[in-house]
């Protein structure tokens, strides 16, 4: 606990090996050398393009995969394959696929007790229900769904379902990968308020995963931008947003679509043209200058390393 | 009549027979659909988006059942259609984008299989103009390296590219109608942009027209020509997206628009819409809102409100609508 952080990610790689022929795989650097840190109580908000390995460091964090290299520290000690199952009940995800995650042919009471069921959380049956329903109230399902199976519910009920379940076990930290994207903006607001009450009650710390722009911002405290398998830009969320500084963060805010007729059709949005690259066959240099508008001969040469550009706002580029 | 539209849905009711009883997910859903125009369908998680477009496809889970209503496709009504018919409705006529890729998506082949499987089904083309076509549509929905990408498996795929071998999966037959069950959730803004207007090309080039059900309000405001809001299985409001989001008249819309973070990235709270969702299996008699709305009135609790065409033309199912309508003429009666 010296450190004051509670999790601390240093320099984590993910490669996957992908089969491109007969005899041949290709590794694929899904995440590529990731540092962040993340104190309690607070909220980091992970956003960037999409396969760009978001997910992926949420689940590498959890030891859901064994990381290629780096490590993560939870509360300041080293997370292990040995010592992980002794921190899994303090680490929860909510997963971004709410349908492959559950069992379809469990009930919802029974998906949601799973979790205290193995950690042993209740006295009898009669406190088991009770929490249950208090957390299915808390997501906004109704009580009478306890005894349906997860496939008889929407999307969103189901992802209801998964943060219900991630929560049974009160963690210190959650992985919420887009855990409200398959809400309406008013139950999606409700769950935001929620988890907002829980680390203001807690000190729960959340890593926020998530493409909604307004949301992210809303929630946290600080934000990194990804751009295939490294974070290009991290700092206070205001501060991102007002002033972004690396390239694609500028494109990726000009893209946000404001929920606002007149507004959304005259929107100036900037294009990114060029190659998409691959995680398979990474551009020498900076990985965003086949798309960048400021790139220079040396974008080329040199990967750019993250810089504090002031007042603990850090970028990595040649020339922003 | 109805020759104008290309799908005509007239109350549809549709339930699902489950242990616990009847859940009525659908209850009297009607809209028209021109060809080339965009519908978007929102809606409270739960209000039967998602089984309004099933029941449409003909791919209900095995409880579930039409209860009544029709389905128009170029005025035939589908609902009566045999299996051969549905087989070819769908696909070539009629493509839906899942909601959930992982379901639809076989884990146990790559999605190059996939696509090619779809595009031999629907099309003319052969296997090494399928394998063409199946790249082209990759590399068209944004996918990195799509000839390498076509040997992968769909675990192995993020959430977003997922989505998009889906999206390219239902455009590569060039639909008449393409339902787009939240067709981006899991893409970032930049991408969401690149297939939307992908999606609005084809719409112009093929005269394609398109349902799209989402959360996003954003999406909503900026693509749709017409727009319906579901609440409990109903159409509770109808109208364009400036009658929507500048003149609402249901109370369910205008809770939801309050819902929405602010775009100045304001701490405040956010104001979600009080007391919890609907029972399906207990619906109440009068609207469907009524337990969570302030401005219910008794009659509200007792009658389904009827549905009322506003001062600017678009429609809204609410009682209090309806008595301010009718004083409203009545005051233009006197004087
Ligand atoms: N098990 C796996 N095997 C091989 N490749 C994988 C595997 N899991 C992820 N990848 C690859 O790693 C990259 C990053 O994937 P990841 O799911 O982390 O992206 P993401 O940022 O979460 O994207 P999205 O926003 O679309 O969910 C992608 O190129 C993906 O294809
Ligand atoms: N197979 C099923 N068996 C029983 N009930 C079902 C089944 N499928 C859906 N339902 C119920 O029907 C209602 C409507 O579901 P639907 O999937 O259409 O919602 P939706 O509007 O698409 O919501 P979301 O925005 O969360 O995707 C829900 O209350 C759901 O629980
Ligand atoms: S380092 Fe060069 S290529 Fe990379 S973002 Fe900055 S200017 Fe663009
Ligand atoms: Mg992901
Ligand atoms: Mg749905």
């Amino acid at each position: 606990m010296s450190s004051g952080y509670l999790i601390e990610v240093e320099d984590l790689k993910q490669y996957f090996p992908v089969k491109t022929g007969f005899f041949r795989t290709t590794p694929l650097k899904a995440v590529d050398g990731v540092t962040f840190k993340i104190k309690p109580g607070e909220t980091l908000g992970l956003v960037g393009e999409s396969g760009c390995g978001k997910t992926t460091v949420g689940r590498s964090i959890l030891r859901l995969y064994e990381p290629t290299a780096g490590t993560v520290k939870f509360n300041g000690e080293e997370i292990t394959e040995k010592n992980i199952a002794v921190h899994r009940k303090d680490m929860q995800m909510v997963f971004q696929d709410p349908y492959s995650s559950l069992n379809p042919r469990m009930t919802v009471e029974d998906i949601i007790g799973e979790p205290l069921d193995v950690h042993k959380l209740y006295a009898n049956k009669k406190e088991r229900r009770e929490k249950i329903l208090a957390l299915m109230e808390l997501v906004g399902l109704n009580a009478e769904h306890a005894t349906r199976y997860a496939h008889e519910f929407s999307g969103g009920q189901r992802q209801r379902i998964g943060i219900a379940r991630a929560l049974a076990v009160d963690p210190k930290f959650i992985v919420c990968d887009e855990a409200v994207s398959a809400l309406d903006v008013s139950i999606q607001a409700q769950v935001i308020n929620m988890f907002e009450d829980l680390q203001q009650k807690l000190g729960v710390a959340y890593l926020f995963i998530a493409h909604d722009l307004l949301v992210v911002r809303h929630i946290s405290n600080r934000i990194a931008v990804m751009y295939l398998g490294k974070v290009v830009e991290i700092g206070d969320a205001d501060e991102v947003y007002e002033h972004p500084i690396h390239p694609y963060t500028e494109s990726l805010l000009s893209a946000v679509p404001i929920p606002d007729p007149i507004t959304a059709r005259q929107n100036r949005r900037i294009v990114l043209s060029g190659d998409v690259p691959s995680p398979m066959h990474m551009p020498t240099g900076c990985a965003f200058r086949t798309r960048c508008r400021f790139a220079t001969d040396k974008c080329a040469e040199e990967c750019p390393a993250l810089a504090d550009k002031g007042g603990g706002h850090f970028a990595a580029c040649h020339n922003r | 009549m109805g020759e104008e539209y290309i799908l005509q849905v007239k109350d549809l009711h549709t339930s699902f027979f489950t242990d616990s009883g009847e859940v009525r997910a659908v209850n009297g859903v009607t809209f028209n659909l021109a060809p080339g125009k965009i519908l978007g369908i929102v809606g409270e998680s739960g209000s039967g988006k998602s089984v309004t477009a099933y029941s449409i496809m003909g791919i209900l889970a095995s409880t579930g059942r039409i209860m009544s209503g029709e389905v128009l496709y170029k005025g035939q009504d589908i609902t009566k259609f045999d299996k051969k018919q549905m087989k070819n409705f769908r696909g070539k006529c009629c493509s839906i984008i899942f909601q959930d890729p992982m379901t639809s998506l076989n884990p146990v082949f790559t999605i190059g299989n996939q696509l090619m499987e779809a595009i031999l089904l629907h099309t003319d083309k052969d296997k090494k103009q399928a394998k063409e076509r199946a790249i082209e549509m990759l590399e068209l929905v944004g996918v990195n390296e799509p000839a390498k990408r076509i040997r992968q498996y769909p675990h192995e795929l993020s959430g977003g590219m997922r989505q998009r071998v889906m999206i390219a999966m239902a455009l590569a037959c060039e639909p008449d109608i393409l339902i787009a069950d939240e067709p981006t959730t899991a893409l970032d803004v930049t991408i969401q942009a690149q297939i939307l207007e992908l999606m609005q090309e084809l719409q112009k080039k093929l005269g394609m027209a398109i349902i799209m059900v989402t959360h996003d309000l954003g999406v909503i405001a900026d693509m749709c020509d017409e727009i319906i809001v579901m609440y409990g299985g109903r159409v509770c409001e109808r109208g364009t997206a400036e009658d929507i989001f500048y003149r609402p008249a249901h109370e369910y819309t205008k809770g939801l628009l309050r819902s929405i973070p602010k775009a100045d990235g304001s701490k405040e709270r956010l104001v979600p819409i009080a007391g919890t969702p609907i029972n399906l299996l207990n619906m109440p008699k009068g609207c469907a809102f009524c337990a969570r709305c302030d401005e219910a009135m008794k009659i509200c609790l007792t009658e389904v409100p009827p549905q009322v065409q506003m001062p600017d033309g678009h429609y809204a199912s609410c009682w209090l609508a309806y008595r301010d309508l009718a004083v409203a003429q009545e005051k233009g009666a006197q004087g």
